[in-house]
């Protein structure tokens, strides 16, 4: 991986697009076709409106290539003073970052983004001193052309012939909040150009002949047409999928591009990312790894353009197959691909006579129903810089010294034993015997071993078996035919069956890998909750690949990543730091790699497309470089394992929302229902207390004891009120914990009864307990309360004189505490609604929150434990708190008196 | 001036002073009253009450601060008033030395009683050695208990403990203070022992041990015996 220029794509991309834009300076971008449209000085001009309102502008850094009136309307406003860098003797200047920042105006202007510092410069690029002006909250005005777009590049290069190299990332688009096309008709432009409005006199026609003709402009303002076009599209876009708008791909296309180890991949892929874009199409990028094994290098660049592919926002494969074609297209039709996106060969191979034509031909000969483009490959010379010669290939992937000695020491063996056939049977023979060893060898050992084998066997056959002896030379012509035959047959043979061999060994890799990742997709797939997902990925992963493995989510708190509890990778301060940087930097680091590579393991970032959900680390219990089939197979999992966890966070966030309307609706219905209950006992006590002081004449005493009990009876009321409301924030906000205790029921039934002497005394109370109830493991305070609850509930909602009934057994493992009454039954349908917040039984009126329900039901569920009401059969309601029943006793000793 | 007993009421709520002053004041007793922590510790030493009503939440000094540095020096029974409800702020009151808690809102006729049992304790000279709640006399001389006339078996540990609760009677003991003083300092934890024993004692003393009228369960806290 490129450490030193990090992917620009990849940095912007994890810039938060919404949030982030409001604390940042906005970006205005003036964008034009070619030079001389009049992007400056649209810019300016706007500026000079600006500064008439009163914004505080500096000029960063404006060329105005002697343009008379662009020069004007520099008159006025502030110029930071560039800063000058000296570059082999001579002085260059570059716009003053440090200046600007140093003198925090609101509005800074840049003219062309694209510029390239000089060396030397903070920044390779004024688009990254761009970049940080934002981030310092500055807003900035900026000017850039169509054909400075990275994206764009290799269009203008085909319709100029100018190789730009000048170049932003196109993420800057989205970056900025505004852009604004200065459009000018390609004769108004050369009109312009011929007036001197564009280049100095002499510079004109060269010009005029080359960039600016006609036919470039008219393709360049097309361009910058279609970019502005597509901006707008995608702010739709971006602003329903804000608003949560759903909806499928809208042209139903989806891409596939066809990459390999060559340099002309990576434009192939950005090819393929533009044509996604425009379509709005999910793509694939595919490598088809054949049994000819591939040079260290060549993995690299394989390695490389999978990682762009994916940054680009492209899901990528790594698919087996010796047919290239035949493998594009399986894959094509298992994923309902619309269009293939193939390179076209740069040379020509001889082979193909034999073959039937090369692979693109066959590829469109065979496509059905799918598009194919043959996007074609020139060499540009930053293309050939990069190229990574394919070494030799290995001739064995998996073979070593040993192998070659083994394969010679079979060969012996076969020998020795060919001095007892011989006598029998004939030299001949020898041959035949020799062949299988070959064969044994090229199945067993691999193909260098086998021909290596068949070299030694001819050898000592015409040496030792076949006249004259002890010589390599060979009398009969039939002989010498025969052992030509012999050693072409075993070249042939070998070669073949060490063919079959890595053929049939990748093909139990497959069947292993699809097996693995089907596990994990569905292991994942069936799991509840984030948890679940992380516990079932570890697992896997540890499993597959025989590691040590950890998972680490973001801190609540935002500041960096915490490992998941399910993690089997212990991890220290430092290793946590490496992820930390992964997380950061959405970049692999650790062991093996070129970042921090003395970590224990190995950190990848999970990577989505609206940023890092978490980090995964591996530390393999080998010290072995993983394959590069593995690689590949590690980096499906990781991708699915990110599936997994976005889509797990998307739920978190669908529930999130889910509730917070939930309890929205609940808090208007709560807030209806308080001030009513709120109100009620306020405007007594007021208007007792009212009464008491302003007498009048007919306040006899007993009027005025009734009235003071009906202060103390609403302030009782309020108190009430007050402690069921705190109870309940107490509840839902999850900060409620139950101090479970050894407690006694039947100490818990005194004390509630105590509570409520005054409605029970008007009431035929029963207590009945089991006599050898034992403790039970509870919080003391909150389950009395919940009994007083039921026993208020009780006296509430039956008339004095009624029996109220509280009886307590251990049923399955539970104890069943239960409230009965024998007044009227609750309607079936209202039974679960009681336990609503604020929900009431129809009827007469009844003073109370409607809280005391739904409170004891959440203190009960606390405790792990159900609370249900039933109508009984004999007539009345029935509550029933069942509670989990500890498995031992406690010990109890005497004291020591 | 009235030459009942004297009590400093520490609370930062005008309301509250007037209302305690009033109905303190109709009832006998001598009623000084300071806003604030600070205030409350020097008046204490100036005026050495007979009983002090300290509010926990005070603007300046946390009202469990209060008492502790009131408890460097002196005894003087104090009862606690506070809006929090938490067992647990009641338990940490009463273990800083507490006589007794209330919750606000309180009524008037309780907070009586609980300073009457709080000034009882003052003088420990006084207290008898027979003790009598309801049918049940206990002589602590003999170490004889009867309920109804009828003699009662107690064990050493429930003995221990009913002793321990006379000898404090009306106030309430936490559950600590209890393990504590029957078990021993390394048994404090242990709230079981005293679920089953005061089972077996309540079993053995009162007339219905499902609604016990001697013996009650301050919830989360500890027992008090009805006084």
């Amino acid at each position: 991986m490129d450490f030193e220029r990090p992917d620009p794509d990849a940095l912007l991309a994890s810039i938060q697009k919404e949030e982030e834009r409001r604390r940042r300076g906005k970006l205005k971008i003036f964008f034009g076709m070619a030079a001389g449209v009049g992007k400056t000085y649209a810019m300016l001009e706007e500026a000079r409106r600006l500064q008439a309102d009163g914004m505080d502008i500096v000029v960063g850094y404006i060329e105005t290539h002697g343009r008379r009136e662009t020069e004007r309307l520099l008159e006025g406003l502030e110029i930071v003073p560039r800063q000058q860098i000296e570059y082999r003797g001579a002085w260059l200047e570059e716009m003053d970052v440090d200046g600007v920042l140093a003198r925090q105006p609101e509005l800074v202007l840049v003219d062309e983004l694209a510029h390239t510092n000089a060396p030397g410069a903070r920044h390779g690029k004024r688009y990254q001193d761009v970049l940080d002006l934002l981030e310092a909250g500055i807003d900035v005005y900026t000017t850039v052309n169509v054909q400075h777009f990275e994206s764009r590049a290799d269009a203008v290069r085909q319709i100029t012939g100018i190789t730009v190299h000048e170049t932003v990332p196109d993420t800057l688009i989205d970056l900025a909040e505004d852009v604004e096309l200065i459009d000018l008709t390609p004769e108004e432009l050369r009109k312009r150009l011929f007036e001197g409005k564009v280049y100095t006199a002499e510079r004109v026609h060269v010009a005029a002949d080359n960039f600016f003709r006609v036919g470039n402009l008219t393709a360049l303002r097309m361009m910058a047409l279609r970019l502005t076009a597509e901006r707008v599209d995608h702010q739709l876009q971006d602003y329903m999928e804000l608003k949560r708008i759903a909806g499928p791909w809208k042209s139903g296309e989806r891409l596939m591009v066809a990459i390999g180890p060559g340099p002309f991949s990576e434009r192939l892929i950005r090819w393929t990312r533009r044509m996604a874009y425009n379509l709005e199409a999910p793509w694939l990028a595919v490598f088809v790894e054949t049994s000819k094994p591939l040079a260290d290098e060549a993995w690299a660049m394989v390695n490389r353009h999978l990682d762009l592919a994916r940054s680009l926002g492209a899901e990528v494969m790594t698919v087996a197959g010796d047919d290239v074609p035949d493998a594009l297209l399986r894959l094509a039709q298992q994923r309902n691909i619309t269009q293939i996106i193939i390179g076209k060969p740069l040379h020509k191979r001889r082979i193909e006579l034999f073959t039937g034509g090369s692979y693109v031909d066959r590829l469109i000969r065979n496509s059905g129903n799918i598009d194919v483009y043959v996007v074609t490959g020139d060499e540009t010379p930053d293309a050939r810089s990069t190229v990574a010669l394919p070494a030799l290939p290995k001739i064995d992937r998996h073979t070593g010294w040993r192998d070659y000695l083994l394969a010679a020491g079979i060969i012996g063996l076969v020998t020795l034993a060919d001095f007892f056939i011989v006598p029998i049977a004939g030299y001949q023979l020898v041959g035949l015997t020799d062949l299988l060893a070959v064969l044994l060898v090229a199945v067993y050992i691999g193909r260098g071993p086998a021909l290596l084998a068949a070299v030694l066997s001819a050898l000592s056959w015409n040496y030792l078996f076949i006249d004259p002896l002890f010589t390599l030379q060979i009398f009969l012509p039939q002989d010498i035919a025969l052992l030509l035959l012999y050693f072409v047959i075993a070249l042939f043979t070998g070669n073949l069956t060490a063919r079959l061999r890595i053929r049939e060994q990748q093909a139990r890799f497959n069947a292993e890998r699809n097996l693995a990742l089907f596990t994990l997709t569905h292991e994942t797939a069936g799991a509840v909750d984030m948890d679940a997902v992380l516990t079932t990925a570890v697992e896997q992963v540890g499993r597959v690949f025989d590691a040590e493995v950890a998972i680490l989510l973001p801190r609540e708190d935002g500041h960096g990543v915490a490992p998941h509890p399910s993690s089997t990778l212990v991890m220290d301060e430092k290793e946590e730091g490496v992820a930390g940087w992964v997380y950061e930097y959405g970049r692999v680091a650790g062991r093996n790699t070129g970042t921090l590579p003395k970590a224990l393991a190995r950190y990848y970032p999970l990577r989505t497309a609206s940023g890092i959900v978490g980090v995964i680390g591996i530390r393999r219990r080998s010290t072995e470089r993983l394959p590069f089939d593995q690689e590949s197979l590690l980096e499906t999992f990781i991708g699915q394992i990110t599936l997994a966890v976005e889509r797990e966070l998307l739920d978190e966030a669908a529930e999130q929302a889910a509730l917070l309307r939930e309890s929205e609706r609940l808090s208007g219905v709560l807030l209806n229902s308080i001030s009513h209950e709120l109100r009620t006992p306020i405007a007594s006590i007021r208007g007792a207390a009212d009464s008491l002081l302003h007498p009048g004449t007919g306040l006899d005493e007993d009027a005025q004891h009734q009235l003071i009990r009906d202060i103390l009876d609403a302030s009782e009321r309020l108190n009430r009120l007050v402690e069921n409301l705190l109870d309940m924030s107490r509840l839902e906000s999850g900060r409620l914990q139950p101090k479970r205790e050894w407690c006694d029921i039947r100490e818990i039934i005194g004390v509630a009864a105590q509570r409520l002497t005054t409605c029970l005394a008007e009431r035929v109370l029963t207590i009945d307990v089991q006599p050898d109830l034992p403790l039970v493991k509870l919080d003391f305070v909150l389950i009395e309360q919940v009994l007083a609850n039921l026993l208020d509930n009780a006296c509430s909602y039956t008339p004095p004189g009624t029996h109220i009934f509280i009886a307590a057994r251990e049923r399955g493992g539970f104890c069943e505490l239960s409230v009965s009454n024998d007044g009227p039954p609750i309607p079936d349908a209202d039974l679960e609604r009681i336990f609503d917040k604020v929900y009431r039984v129809p009827g007469p009126a009844v003073t109370g929150t409607g809280l005391g329900l739904p409170i004891s039901r959440g203190l009960v569920e606390a405790h792990g434990g159900t609370l249900t009401a039933e109508n009984h059969h004999a007539g009345g309601v029935r509550f029933i708190i069942r509670l989990p029943m500890p498995d031992e006793q406690p010990a109890v000793r005497e004291a020591a008196t | 001036m009235s030459a009942g007993p004297r009590v400093l009421v520490i609370d930062d709520e005008a309301q509250i002073r007037r209302f305690l002053r009033i109905s303190l004041e109709a009832n006998g007793y001598e009623v000084h009253e300071v806003a604030t922590g600070q205030d409350g510790i020097n008046r204490a030493a100036q005026l050495r009450p007979d009983l002090i009503i300290l509010d926990m939440g005070l603007p300046d000094i946390d009202g469990l601060e209060v008492l502790r540095r009131l408890r460097e020096w002196t005894t003087t029974p104090t009862i606690i008033l506070s809006v929090r409800d938490a067992d647990i702020d009641k338990v940490a009151a009463l273990d800083a030395g507490a006589d007794d808690y209330l919750t606000k809102p309180f009524s008037l006729e309780e907070l009586m009683a609980r300073m009457r049992v709080a000034q009882r304790h003052t003088q420990p000279a006084l207290q008898s050695h027979r003790f009598k709640a309801g049918n049940v006399e206990v002589d602590l001389s003999r170490r004889h208990v009867t309920r109804g006339g009828e003699p009662v078996k107690l064990t050493p540990t429930e003995y221990a403990l009913l002793r321990l609760l006379i000898q404090h009677a009306g106030r309430v003991m936490t559950h600590k203070q209890i393990l504590r003083e029957v078990w021993g300092p390394e048994y404090v934890e242990e709230t079981q022992y005293l679920r089953v024993y005061f089972a077996t004692l309540r079993q053995k003393l009162e007339e219905d041990p499902s609604l016990p009228k001697l013996i009650l369960t301050e919830p989360g806290v500890g027992y008090r015996l009805a006084a």
